[in-house]
């Protein structure tokens, strides 16, 4: 008995619950339960004061009131019992994946770090041939580590453990210095990266680490699907624009590549979805990227979104909030 | 003389290739394979530099983390947390115990490691 009452008292705390299935208070079965619940006994009130003005019998209207919600709660406890069922699943498929993402990267730091033990030359000189392998496991270890670290954000994400740690920062100084560092992957690929950004633009307030991860993204994506072009030829231009308005920093990045068909542009910030043009394209890529990172310029502040035309290019863009007193002030 | 290098992890084949790279680089690892070793060999051996992971048999990463910096001996050794945690409720609770450096072991190379190792020891092996 008192086992069942202290059940039943946990059950009644929303706040608890909501935490344990990760899910914001509107879309918690418990307190849908309690709102709906509310609703219908309101309801039936309304039904039997309207009843009794019509039939002379008030207790036959007050039976086939209290029948009819008794019904109704009935009904409702089934699906909101459903309802949890189907977060609880929710909540212990995002456990599972963050268990297993942790175990598994374990042994890929082991693999990567003897790989590199290898190629590093200390155990003996290495035959061309074999640096060649040791570089396509390094490149595949890397691969595979990148899909644990992308599902464990997805899993931090879904389980509202996702914290961002916010500062004030250039939003101008980190695009620069991240497209210095993709100069070299763009010039090998005969690709030109240009930023023009507005003058005297302000400071943002966001996560600097997580923002670049966004941007490393839709670059990487930028240059990625480019297309083809015949060798040498250059292939095309990435633009990455930068401009202030209504207290927000916008961050556009242009491509002229192979564009998103139009059917799929709705699925885009899904996770795990992968065009059809790119996924004939490129077999790599694990589609969690733009998920992750629309959930990082969310919780930002920010929006995301993108404009695109098959065969001609993409535009992402994303907006952050400019860093003022009011969010610069400690306890935001 | 060498630096003294303690490396406090439960996984053989990371301990390996740490005290494998490091040693060829002129540092002197001495290994420990739990929590309760990993306090012992820092009082007697008294190294220059510890690296700790979280999660170990007998004592975890916190514990060792808190007799550590509570033994007079061991206090004043600079501690790297070389984890596969990166929540940030655990870098959190890992910074205030007092740590140099918190680095996820899946982001870091044993170059990284090394370059960070020579930074915190200030100029290198010897």
């Amino acid at each position: 008995m008192n086992k069942f009452l202290k059940d039943a008292a946990s059950q009644l705390d929303m706040t608890s619950q909501c935490k344990k299935y990760g899910v914001p208070l509107r879309q918690c079965p418990q307190f849908l339960f309690f709102i709906m619940g509310d609703a219908i006994i309101v309801a039936m009130l309304a039904t039997y004061f309207i009843g009794i003005r019509f039939n002379s019998d008030p207790e036959v209207v007050a039976l086939i009131v209290i029948c009819l919600t008794m019904v109704l709660l009935a009904l409702l406890f089934i699906i909101i019992r459903s309802f949890e069922q189907l977060a609880e699943t929710s909540r212990m498929k995002t456990e599972f994946v963050s268990i297993v993402s942790h175990q598994i990267r374990s042994p890929l730091t082991n693999l990567k770090w003897i790989v590199e033990i290898l190629m590093s030359g200390i155990l003996g000189k290495t035959e061309d041939k074999q640096t060649e392998y040791f570089k396509i496991l390094k490149e595949n270890l890397e691969r595979m580590q990148k899909l644990v670290s992308e599902l464990l954000t997805v899993s931090r994400i879904e389980a509202s453990k996702f914290v961002l740690k916010k500062e004030e920062f250039s939003m101008e100084n980190l695009a620069h210095d991240l497209i210095s560092e993709f100069e070299p992957i763009a010039k090998s690929s005969n690709i030109k990266i240009e930023m023009v950004a507005a003058p005297g633009l302000p400071k943002v307030y966001s996560d600097p680490f997580q923002v670049l991860q966004v941007l490393e993204n839709l670059l990487y994506n930028a240059i990625r699907y480019m297309g083809f072009a015949e060798s040498g030829k250059d292939r095309g231009k990435v633009e990455v624009n930068l401009r202030a308005k209504d207290g927000y920093v916008f961050c556009e990045v242009v491509d002229n590549g192979i564009g998103i068909p139009k059917d799929d542009q709705k699925y885009i910030f899904q996770k795990f979805f992968r065009a059809e043009n790119v996924r004939r394209y490129q077999t790599g890529g694990s589609g969690l990227g733009l998920y992750i990172s629309k959930s990082i310029i969310e919780r930002s502040g920010g929006k995301m979104g993108f404009t695109s035309c098959e065969g001609k290019g993409t535009t992402f863009w994303f907006k952050l909030p400019v860093a003022t007193k009011q969010n610069l002030k400690p306890g935001n | 003389m060498n630096k003294k290098v303690l490396f406090i992890e439960d996984e053989a084949v990371m301990q390996k290739a740490v005290s494998e790279f490091l040693g060829v680089n002129g540092y002197h690892v001495v290994s420990a394979l739990d929590g309760e070793l990993g306090v012992r060999a820092a009082q007697v051996e008294k190294p220059d530099l510890i690296l700790l992971d979280i999660i170990l048999p007998k004592k975890n990463g916190f514990e060792v983390l808190k007799e550590l910096k509570s033994g007079p001996e061991t206090k004043s050794i600079p501690v790297i947390v070389l984890t596969n945690l990166s929540e940030m409720g655990d870098i959190g609770k890992i910074l205030e115990l007092g740590v140099t450096t918190y680095l996820v072991k899946s982001d870091q190379s044993l170059k990284d490691i090394l370059a960070i190792v020579e930074r915190t020891l200030g100029n290198g092996a010897a």
